[in-house]
């Protein structure tokens, strides 16, 4: 499944004649030992269980019940796919990652253009704002779920009761902001650590447009749109492309905010809480499986869409290492 | 390995406006000013919930949970004590996650680094598609594995303990590793390369002598790298240990319904453990931007 969907047409320069010698032979093989601990390594632990998965997938197997473990083929399949809780979980994950990549993205390059130019105490600044990314994620869960969102003694509620004590009403706020709104309540929290992730990328790109240009384009007479959407916007884009391949496949696999904020209750279940549910807590192995082989199924088509803009991405370099072959 | 050095992107389509008469430096200036003064605002906003876990650890329980906060009240250690001396103590899961983290960046180094110089320095053939593989395998979701991983952990007795760990880990963060190095490698130029074979060096030589000086501080990003998201991961750790090799992350999560909750105290447990990464990541802002974005940002 994992092979890569576009296979590089440079890199097929081969050996110059059919006849290989010995000699050749043993010097390819000594090219290639260094690759093969870790080609060896990955496969045996990440795709030997993915094997695994679909076999059991085709089981009826619920641990609870062991001696009942037979071949059901695509039964699984058919619950799995009939289920109204894993068809929502899959909504749920596509929005949450959506709406978590794309605002963060665009906050991001906002931060990143507000960095860009130079002012007073800018590294402080940037350190700043990098340090929601740095905080462990259960940790900022934990601290958005317990010290910003409880409705008692949280600080949304008490800042909020603050303002409004300002105004002379003392009645306390008491808005339990998960329960209300548990999916922004998730989405907030994951945004909030991933804008500076966004930032860094996007400032990179920011600090690496060709500085002549840019004076070039100031001494024309562009205003700052004109050099923002015809110069820096598109530079950024693979920077853009970059952030936004990253921040996806972090994203859609997470767990832990998800775990933490809400435990997958009142709508907020994405398909990686769901799988470890139905196989942690409910102990259907065969279905866990299934599940686990349609996440896998999606992400194929997302990653093959991200793997060819990483792949052009990578292709674009000036240098053109990639023709050198051994 | 993206730098864009060489390439000029199109000149705007527009014929450049008539050059407008520059008013008085004064505008922009005070622009410049609003604009910083914004920056250093956006700063705060987004370090304040951090800079307010800091605080209320540092708060007496009474004071940490009175609403609207009581900005005034006074500091005490009563909740990082509380946190050290409690019931449960964090060393043993702190201790599990350093392990886990240490040697899983250690194993990742060594079976990432020579693969990295096979793609770069000396590139097998159609080596884009091995690098391309490795990413790929980054995009199996950890779930689809996790069943599998389990049961082998159970039949092999080797749930709860953090060798199992080390080996996931170093599977998570390989693909990582390999884009990362394979991106420095590239930099060395290969002429100092061929200078040492000419001498007669053999490879582990030539890696060892001429190449990891090179590349000293890029493989100190990919080890800062690996080490945050091995110290991080929850999933693995909170399904495949228990008691004895349980992590940091997984003991935050059980603290809360053991414990009832403290919020001084909780914040105190979160600020212990994010404190490593944190640091971590303050020394090496620049090294963090060139790992997160696999090498591609220098």
């Amino acid at each position: 499944m994992t092979t890569p969907a576009k296979a590089s047409p440079r890199a097929a320069t081969g050996p110059p004649g059919p006849r290989r010698s010995a000699a050749n032979g043993a010097r390819v093989w000594a090219t290639r030992a260094p690759l093969l601990p870790a080609l060896v390594f990955l496969i045996a632990v990440t795709q030997l269980p993915f094997v695994a998965t679909l076999v059991i997938s085709l089981l009826d197997w619920n641990a609870l019940a062991p001696g009942e473990r037979h071949f059901a083929w695509f039964a699984n399949y058919a619950t799995v796919a009939r289920d109204p809780a894993l068809r929502e979980s899959v909504l749920t994950t596509a929005l949450l990652t959506a709406t978590v990549v794309i605002v963060s993205v665009v906050l991001g390059l906002l931060l990143a253009l507000l960095l860009d130019r130079a002012f007073f105490g800018r590294g402080l600044v940037r350190t700043l704002l990098i340090t929601p990314f740095l905080l462990v994620p259960v940790s900022a869960a934990l601290l958005w779920k317990h010290a910003l969102y409880n409705p008692e003694y949280g600080l949304f509620n008490g800042a909020w009761t603050w303002v409004t004590g300002l105004f002379g009403d003392t009645s306390p706020a008491r808005t339990d902001w998960i329960s209300t709104m548990p999916l922004i309540a998730v989405e907030a929290s994951l945004i909030w650590q991933w804008t500076p992730f966004m930032m860094l990328i996007l400032l990179a790109g920011l600090q690496s447009r060709p500085a002549e240009t840019m004076e070039a384009a100031r001494l024309d007479g562009a205003n700052s749109w004109q050099t923002f959407r015809h110069l820096t916007l598109p530079h950024l884009r693979r920077y853009l492309e970059l952030g936004v391949l990253l921040g996806s496949i972090h994203i859609v696999q997470n767990f832990d905010a998800v775990f933490t904020l809400t435990s997958g209750g009142l709508g907020t279940a994405n398909l990686p809480y769901t799988v470890y549910q139905t196989f942690y807590q409910a102990h259907e192995y065969g279905l866990a499986s299934a599940a686990g082989v349609l996440v896998v199924i999606g992400t194929i088509v997302i990653a093959t869409f991200a793997l060819r803009a990483v792949s052009s991405l990578f292709h674009e370099t000036p240098t053109g290492k990639e023709t050198k072959p051994s | 390995m993206t730098t864009p050095t060489a390439r000029t992107p199109r000149t705007p389509p527009t014929a450049p406006p008539p050059a407008p008469k520059l008013p008085a430096a004064r505008g922009p200036r005070r622009r410049v000013t609003a604009l910083g003064l914004l920056a250093w605002l956006t700063g705060l906003v987004f370090a304040f919930p951090a800079l307010w876990m800091v605080l209320t650890s540092l708060r007496s329980e009474t004071d940490a949970a009175t609403s609207p906060p009581s900005l005034g009240a006074p500091l005490t250690l009563d909740g990082y004590r509380a946190f050290f001396g409690g019931g449960a103590s964090p060393w043993p899961p702190l201790i599990n996650s350093a392990g886990a983290s240490l040697f899983a960046t250690v194993l990742v180094l060594v079976l990432a680094l020579p693969a990295a110089y096979a793609l770069s320095v000396r590139p097998v053939r159609r080596w884009t598609d091995v690098m391309f593989f490795f990413l790929s395998t980054k995009m199996l979701p950890v779930v689809a594995g996790l069943l599998p991983v389990y049961l082998f952990a159970k039949d092999a007795g080797m749930l709860d303990n953090i060798w199992l760990l080390v080996l996931l880990y170093t599977s998570m963060n390989l693909p990582i590793a390999v884009w990362m190095l394979q991106s420095f490698l590239a930099d060395v130029p290969v002429a100092i390369i061929e200078a040492a074979r000419v001498d007669g060096a053999r490879t582990p030589t030539v890696l060892i002598r001429v190449v990891a000086p090179i590349v000293g501080p890029g493989i100190a990003a990919t080890a800062l790298i690996c080490f945050i998201f091995s110290w991080n991961e929850l999933l693995f750790a909170r399904v495949l240990t228990s008691v004895t090799a349980q992590t940091a992350p997984v003991f935050l999560t059980g603290f809360v319904t053991s414990q009832g909750l403290f919020l001084a105290q909780l914040c105190a447990a979160s600020v212990v453990v994010s404190l490593p990464v944190l640091i971590a990541g303050f020394v090496a802002q620049d090294r963090l931007v060139q790992g997160l974005s696999l090498g591609a940002v220098k």
